[in-house]
């Protein structure tokens, strides 16, 4: 009797690839809401029923998933406090009218008063202004970083899913390596080569420690969608390989990549604080949140204010990239829908 | 190979044996956040001893559902059935305890699925799950339970059945995977199995083995099989009488012979007037027009208006409840006699 | 006289399509950093047929015996591991990529599944403007819109539909946009791979009817692959039935239905329940046992002799070639073929 081999389920086991065996088992029937999308009154024959009937339904699904998210009050909330954030770090003058850089030591750590709402720091600077300046910091490390790393990740993750073969496990082994590395061991370990360590170092630092794990969601998500049989049309039609990712895989294959994008600003500006904090980050005179922490760390006891409102503000836009993420995912999801 | 003469088709037997279910008026819905579902609405029907009922719907007619509400596995929420008696040898199902329920669930009642690869877990062997019906509900012991497992797949003609007691269900082809479904719902000595699209997802020669198999034991055991399935094929082969069901409702039902020599109502006849038939070769077909509604969206009156070339202004306000045709036969159709005159 | 590969005599030429030998193995592999192939799925082991301008040859067997895969390498979305396959002369199996780009407008292809076969993302307009935006010359761009009005009218949608997504449609209706989809190039094959098989019942013969209007107006040639054998009667001027990448008998859908000669079709076709409830009770049925083996590794010599109740030792030694060896009128590849009436017409 055939034990066969249909362990493995990469190999086409039962002679036919294309699971054949799988797609012969049409008449599922009605788990009910797998059915409510079709309800088209006619099989249009006669067409004229078919405009009406389902015109209640949006199209595409990126704007399905916007009618979901505005409707998912997390999403709004972390969306308002990131729009707010990135509108203190583009214009910090709306927010304050003094300069971070007027400082008086005789104010140094003062407490939080009138005029000066979250008190001074060691130098006598007004820490509300230092930390509206600290949001550019955060917030363009945050995009940046993930930014070029999604690039990297998406140019790098097409061209593995897609072609396989040595470029595929030459990349895959690429990140491998990356991932024997612990993120903050090898950051440490790389910041701590530079002398001067400004906004782009650290920025090239944690690009370096990021691009693998997208790069990875991105390849196999590319794998997945090369299988579907819309990209074997799009190739019995004639379509060149960069029409095929361009107009076919990548759009159906971003959406898991772009909620883990998401959710990484936040971990980035949290790593950024890290590094900080552990000193191999930004180096004064930078304003940074972390670093703000970082100097404040052996006055907790004494000075509270220090690390409360850096950390405050930092905790909140973490979170909020993260509920962001989440959110989006739960929208591109089609399997919650 | 055994060409199997085909045992005389038994003497129209529905009603002679004891009557084993009773379903009647059944509703379910689902409740879910795009609105309400109406899966199930108003099913009735009886089963008894030796009989075969087949369920006959397209996908979205609700066939699966009213089979898992029998069954009591629907999920609750999004799944309520708001109505209706199952009367299992005279005691309803419904208003039972759940304990005493689950006492029926498998031991009398037992369900074959579509999809033995996912109804079957995957990381124990298949003697282990057959035994564990054993061990849960008689309280055996591990030892009997392997051995009536091997004892079951025999039955159910896996070969060599003692060596791959302990094999997974991975390590199984999909018609034997469904044999071991198939002595797994034996395991209890149920009175009757439902069999939900035991044989779509199978090959034509595999499916053969199975409906083969299926009636066999059902001889042997004079349980009642509930057969779901959108196959007119396999109806005609294997069933005694048929509900043809359509948007949640039962639209015709009656004898196999009566139904697919005359049908009485529009669906019935238009679903046998748009296969194509083995046998013969050349003509049209004669699709129904349109598509089967969704459940969240039925229309009213007839369900079927839209799709049916009899529709009249009636038909689009008074639902037709099921008249008498003849007996032991109706039709949900308002203009059944026309359709029974016009043949097909 | 010369006959072609069916066995009927060369009447009208050369065919539109001509495949021959065609093999096609998936090598299984160990190891993930050295590679090495410990053996092949034999997913099509050595075919041939002809397919005629106009006419529909329908490819039907179960699961696993590769009639997928013929589709697939036919488009050549797989490569073939041996064999020719002539369209109107040309092999296709030895063209560049220019040619092959030229090659899509000769041949299309109608998927099974009509829920993966479209693109979510793209409106079904955009769907069926992509091979002209590939072949520009084919339909100018001022004349675009009118055509896609005119197909999706063809394949009876409302040409309102174009802006809208295939997530928007029933089944039935998403298999008509696979099928404007083919028409676009104006083919002379169209592959139609289980276009209806995951279909609903009162639905799968709108499609059916469509195909064959289709057939009829622009005088499409179809490999019409399907599992189900009476869809394959209904639509098909001649069958070939495949078992385990093989093709076991071929002939004119009447020979195949009324006249089988191989057991594999004699069994196959018993196993079709035939709906209607007199004519099953009388019906013998060819109870076959076990399961088809795996391609991986398959029988010796015939390859239904593990399942065939008239195999002999000759069965295990010699492969039966596919001809008509005992004047049935078209070929079988079984030592021991006769006629046996399975399915009374």
């Amino acid at each position: 009797m055939s034990k066969d081999i249909k362990a493995d389920p990469a190999v086409p086991a039962d002679g036919d690839p294309y699971g054949e065996r799988i797609d012969e088992q049409p008449h599922r029937d009605a788990t009910p809401h797998a059915e409510s999308g079709l309800s088209e009154g006619a099989e249009s024959v006669g067409t004229a029923a078919t405009g009406g009937a389902v015109s209640g339904r949006s199209a595409s699904l990126w704007s399905d998933a916007w009618k979901e998210l505005r409707r998912n009050p997390l999403f709004v909330i972390s969306a308002l406090m990131l729009l707010l954030m990135v509108v203190i770090a583009a214009a910090p003058g709306l927010f304050t009218n003094q300069s971070p850089r007027a400082c008086n030591l005789a104010n140094t750590v003062g407490r939080p008063q009138a005029g000066h709402p979250f008190g001074f720091d060691i130098q006598g600077c007004d820490y509300y202004t230092l930390v509206v300046y600290g949001a550019r910091t955060s917030i363009t490390i945050g995009v940046l970083v993930v930014g070029v790393a999604l690039l990297i990740a998406i140019v790098l993750g097409c061209i593995a899913g897609f072609y396989g073969g040595f470029a595929d496990t030459l990349l895959a082994r690429a990140a491998d390596v990356w991932f024997a590395i612990p993120a903050i061991l090898g950051a440490i370990v790389i910041l701590s080569v530079f002398n001067q360590r400004g906004l782009f170092q650290v920025a090239f630092v944690l690009i370096v420690f990021y691009w693998p794990v997208m790069m990875r969601l991105m390849r196999s998500s590319v794998l997945g969608t090369k299988e579907v049989e819309y990209v074997d049309a799009a190739r019995a039609l004639g379509a060149s390989d960069v029409r095929i990712l361009r107009r076919h895989i990548l759009p159906n294959a971003i959406a898991p990549v772009i909620v883990y994008a998401t959710i990484t600003v936040g971990i980035v500006i949290a790593s950024e604080a890290a590094l900080s904090f552990l000193g191999v980050g930004l180096q004064l005179p930078a304003i940074s949140w972390g670093l703000m922490i970082s100097v404040s760390q052996n006055r907790i006891l004494q000075d509270p204010h220090l690390l409360l409102f850096p950390a405050l503000f930092l905790s909140i836009t973490v979170f909020s990239f993260i509920l962001l993420g989440d959110a989006l995912r739960d929208a591109l999801d089609p399997k919650l829908r | 190979m055994t060409t199997a003469a085909r045992p005389e088709a038994m003497p129209a037997t529905p009603g002679t044996g004891d009557l084993l279910l009773e379903v009647s008026d059944l509703h379910v819905e689902f409740r879910t956040r795009r609105g309400v579902v109406n899966a199930v609405n108003g099913i009735s029907y009886t089963l008894h001893e030796r009989e075969t009922l087949a369920i006959l719907g397209e996908s979205g007619s609700g066939k699966s559902v009213s089979a898992q509400a029998v069954m009591g596995i629907i999920d609750t929420p999004p799944g309520y059935v708001t109505q209706g008696e199952i009367r299992y040898r005279g005691e309803d199902l419904l208003t039972m305890a759940e304990s005493e329920r689950r006492a029926v669930r498998g031991q009398q009642i037992a369900m074959i699925f579509q999809d033995a690869l996912t109804a079957l877990n995957p990381v124990y062997s298949v003697g282990w799950q057959i035994a564990e019906m054993y061990r849960v509900h008689r309280g055996s012991s591990r030892k009997v339970g392997y051995a009536k497992a091997a004892e079951l797949m025999d039955r159910v003609r896996i070969p060599s059945a003692k060596e791959r007691v302990k094999d997974y269900p991975h390590q199984f082809s999909g018609g034997m995977r469904q044999r071991v479904m198939i002595a797994m719902a034996l395991a209890l000595d149920p009175d009757i199995i439902i069999a939900d699209e035991p044989t779509t997802a199978l090959d034509v020669t595999v499916q053969a083995q199975i409906m083969d198999l299926l009636s066999t034991l059902q001889e042997e055991t004079g349980m009642g099989l509930i057969l779901i399935t959108h196959d007119l094929g396999v109806v005609a082969d294997v069933a005694d009488k048929v509900c043809v069901m359509y948007a949640g409702k039962v639209v015709e039902r009656g004898p196999v012979r009566d139904i697919y020599h005359n049908t009485a109502h529009p669906y019935s006849e238009g679903l046998m007037a748009s296969i194509p038939r083995l046998d013969q070769k050349g003509g049209q077909l004669h699709p129904i027009k349109g598509a089967p509604p969704s459940l969240a969206n039925i229309p009213p009156g007839c369900p079927f208006h839209p799709r049916c070339p009899y529709a009249r202004e009636v038909c689009t306000t008074d639902h037709p409840p099921l008249y008498d045709v003849a007996p032991r036969r109706q039709s949900a159709c308002h203009f059944w006699e026309e359709v029974l005159a016009g043949g097909n | 006289m010369a006959t072609d590969l069916n066995g009927r005599p060369r009447t009208d030429g050369e065919p539109l399509l001509r495949v021959e030998g065609l093999v096609k193995h998936f090598p299984l592999t160990q190891g993930i950093v050295f590679r090495k192939q410990i053996g092949a799925v034999q997913a099509v082991d050595g075919i041939s047929f002809e397919l005629r301008r106009g006419e529909t040859l329908g490819l039907v067997g179960e699961s696993g015996c590769g009639k997928s895969t013929v589709a697939k390498t036919l488009l050549r979305l797989e490569e073939p591991t041996a064999g020719h396959a002539y369209f109107q002369g040309k092999d296709i199996f030895a063209l560049g990529k220019r040619e092959l780009r030229a090659l899509r407008r000769d041949i299309q292809i109608v998927f099974q599944d009509p829920y993966a076969s479209l693109n979510p993302r793209m409106t079904v307009g955009d769907i069926i403007t992509e091979p002209w935006e590939i072949h520009s010359d084919v339909v100018p761009k001022d004349q675009r819109d009118a055509r896609v009005s005119d197909l999706l009218r063809r394949v009876g949608l409302n040409p309102d539909d174009r802006n809208r997504y295939p997530h928007q449609f029933s089944g039935g209706q998403r298999q008509r946009i696979g099928i404007a989809r083919a028409l676009t190039l104006n083919p002379d094959v169209i592959i139609c791979d289980e276009p209806v098989s995951a279909l609903d019942v009162s639905v799968q013969a709108q499609v059916m009817n469509l195909l064959e209007e289709i057939q009829d107006e622009f005088g499409i040639a179809f490999v019409f692959i399907a599992h189900d054998l009476s869809v394959v009667r209904h639509i098909s001027d001649r069958v070939a039935v495949m078992y385990l990448g093989r093709i076991v008998e071929i002939g004119d859908e009447k020979d195949i239905y009324e006249r089988p000669t191989h057991p594999y079709t004699q069994a196959l076709l018993s196993a079709v329940p035939i709906p209607d409830p007199d004519i099953e009770a009388g019906r013998d049925r060819i109870v076959l046992e076990g399961d088809v083996p795996s391609p991986a590794n398959p029988p010796s010599g015939c390859r239904f002799r593990t399942r065939c109740w008239k195999a002999e030792d000759i069965c295990a030694e010699e492969d039966p070639a596919l001809i008509d060896r005992f004047g049935h009128g078209h070929p079988s590849a079984c030592h021991f073929a006769e006629i046996r009436e399975v399915v009374t017409s």
